[in-house]
């Protein structure tokens, strides 16, 4: 397969960030110099040409959802999603530390597209380092008028600010983090309408982009549409970068085409299971996706389509890698406890049922649960799913009824047992 | 309060060009307060709420949705474990009793000298490097027992 280092060329590189390492070896906004020449319509027939899909968890196509925003005398602004708060994600953090420009520049040209003049990063507030280098970055930006009253000389003017979240999974939402960028509590808004495009921040038309997104637009106004669609396949194209974490022997990031096979991503590039142990199961997609067995992993290649095709999502293309020593009760219990914590309590059935879901499975934990608890578990996720106003309420029961459904042995083992056949112990600090 | 008020002062100043209201500002401005301050009592949210012209119930309202603003002093050094899953998967529930043992406190607590506090929290998207601690804006990745010792025993 094709591949190339978009992204991370520069992973673990801080001194790398600088406007001047942009502009000298990987010509920096030179994209941005094309498209000013082109038309705003242009643009955006550029990236649905190229397939891009939204890199944040959904998969959407972005040339679309920039298609959207009406035409109008409205302010309308572009929001950059940096909440990267799915459990598993950690590639924008990388995009932001070693290649901000990268990102900045494919703001500005998104920004030209949909006519905003005015772009948001919101950023997660525990990223305070990230936010510093993006700060630095963007006053380099401004110093060489890529931003500012006249972006390159051109009778247009274009902001740029970073706006620090305080703390909460939900944001990454993106009418939460719209709300939360307004000043107010971030819970998500109602639908419809179903796109920002129309109603956004502040009421007026915005597009929300994720960074990984905004970071791919540069390639393709400079290098192509056919050059961006050579790597990867069809409706999953370009460079991608995944999130290997948990039990495998080097966890990282790593870039790939779409479509390159999982089981090679974890033998080959991370170096196969620690300890010599076996695949158990995976959380493809972040937390929030279904787990998939090592059985159903066999010929999985990561992309949008081929993960759903095997009940599950890329999602955020966080891996989570779990061998054979690990208790799924265990991990249900983190995962459950994640979104009652997280829950931002709107919804009876996702506030009321996250908690229900954790207090189920620590009483499976303890060995005192019951058969028809098991259930009970899949009935609260069935009540949940799709019964509430964000897909956080898809997010907590899709994980928490597969595990159920594909290790209710482990479950049950636990009940006949009634104790944890793991010895109800978390896995050992090993540094 | 001097230097608060000058704090809140300067970020509204340097932000305000880029918002269409004043509400929009809460978010930056409870984060000026807070580094200023350490946490935001009454006094600095009715600070913060005169400032942007909103009521303090608002300010409130926002405050309490939002683990990083403070309701309550946190110490010097504030321990942020991690424990979603991928760190979970490395061992950090080994790191949390590790702290809580070293410091005498269990998550949610500070030491009685206000040095250090411990709080266990959500993924910080660094799950490639789990164990993680955050310790007040520093991330330390791929923890060990000895990091540990030796961020405690700088601080003490």
């Amino acid at each position: 397969m094709k591949s190339e280092l978009v992204f991370s060329k520069y992973y673990g590189e801080p001194e790398a960030a600088g406007l001047n390492n942009y502009l000298n070896n990987d010509k920096g906004y030179d994209a941005l110099k094309k498209a000013l020449e082109m038309t705003p319509e242009g643009i955006t027939q550029m990236v649905k040409d190229s397939e891009l899909r939204g890199r944040g968890g959904a998969g959407f196509p972005t040339g679309l959802k920039w298609g959207f925003i009406p035409k109008t005398n409205k302010p309308k602004y572009l929001v950059v999603n940096a909440d990267e708060s799915e459990p598993g994600t950690f590639k924008d953090r990388a995009i932001m530390n070693y290649t901000p420009h990268m990102m900045i520049e494919g703001c500005i040209i998104s920004a030209l597209a949909i006519d905003a003049h005015i772009i948001y990063v919101y950023i997660r507030g525990e990223f305070v380092r990230e936010a510093e280098v993006l700060e630095k970055a963007i006053e380099e930006a401004y110093s060489a008028r890529y931003l500012g009253n006249t972006v390159c000389g051109k009778d247009y003017k274009l902001d740029m600010v970073v706006h620090r979240g305080a703390g909460a999974y939900i944001c990454g939402e993106e009418t939460a983090l719209l709300n939360s960028l307004e000043g107010k509590r971030g819970e998500p808004r109602i639908k419809p309408p179903y796109f920002p495009a129309v109603h956004g921040a502040f009421g007026c038309p915005t597009v929300v982009n994720n960074v990984e997104t905004l970071a791919a637009i540069p390639g393709i106004v400079r290098e192509g549409v056919d050059w961006f669609k050579s790597f990867g396949r069809e409706k999953n194209t370009g460079m991608k970068l995944f999130c290997v974490s948990g039990h495998v022997n080097k966890p990282g990031l790593y870039e790939k085409p779409y479509g390159y096979p999982f089981m090679k991503l974890i033998e080959e590039d991370c170096g196969g299971i620690w300890k010599g142990r076996k695949l158990k199961a995976v959380f493809p997609g972040g937390s929030s996706s279904p787990v998939l067995t090592a059985e159903e992993l066999k010929d999985v290649a990561l992309d949008f389509d081929d993960l759903q095709a095997a009940g599950s999502m890329l999602g955020s293309s966080a891996i989570m890698v779990m061998d054979d020593s690990t208790c799924m009760v265990q991990v249900a219990i983190r995962t459950a406890y994640f979104y009652y914590e997280e829950s931002c309590g709107q919804c009876t059935p996702c506030r009321e049922g996250g908690k229900w879901l954790l207090d189920l499975n620590r009483r499976l934990e303890s060995g005192n649960g019951k058969m028809e608890d098991l259930d009970l578990i899949a009935d609260i996720c069935d009540k949940i799913d799709g019964k509430t106003i964000c897909a956080f309420g898809e997010a907590t029961a899709w994980p928490l009824r597969s595990l159920v459904k594909k290790f209710r042995h482990e479950y049950e083992q636990h009940i006949l047992e009634g104790k944890c056949p793991f010895g109800g112990k978390a896995p050992s600090w090993e540094q | 309060m001097k230097q608060v008020q000058n704090a809140i002062d300067a970020e509204i100043d340097k932000k305000k060009r880029f918002y269409p209201n004043k509400e929009a500002l809460l978010l930056p401005v409870l984060h000026a307060a807070q580094r200023a301050y350490g946490w935001l009592p009454h006094d600095v949210m009715e600070m913060v709420a005169k400032s942007l012209e909103l009521p303090l119930p608002k300010v409130k309202q926002v405050t309490s949705f939002y683990t990083m603003f403070y309701k309550k002093p946190v110490g010097e050094c504030h321990l942020q474990v991690c424990n979603n899953i991928a760190c979970y998967l490395r061992g950090s529930s080994d790191v949390i009793h590790y702290i809580e043992n070293k410091l005498g406190i269990l998550p949610g607590e500070t030491t009685k000298d206000g040095l250090f506090t411990l709080t266990e929290v959500e993924c910080l998207g660094s799950c490639g490097t789990a164990p993680v601690i955050q310790i007040n804006d520093d991330y330390f990745e791929s923890v060990s027992r000895s990091d540990v010792d030796k961020i405690l025993e700088a601080k003490q």
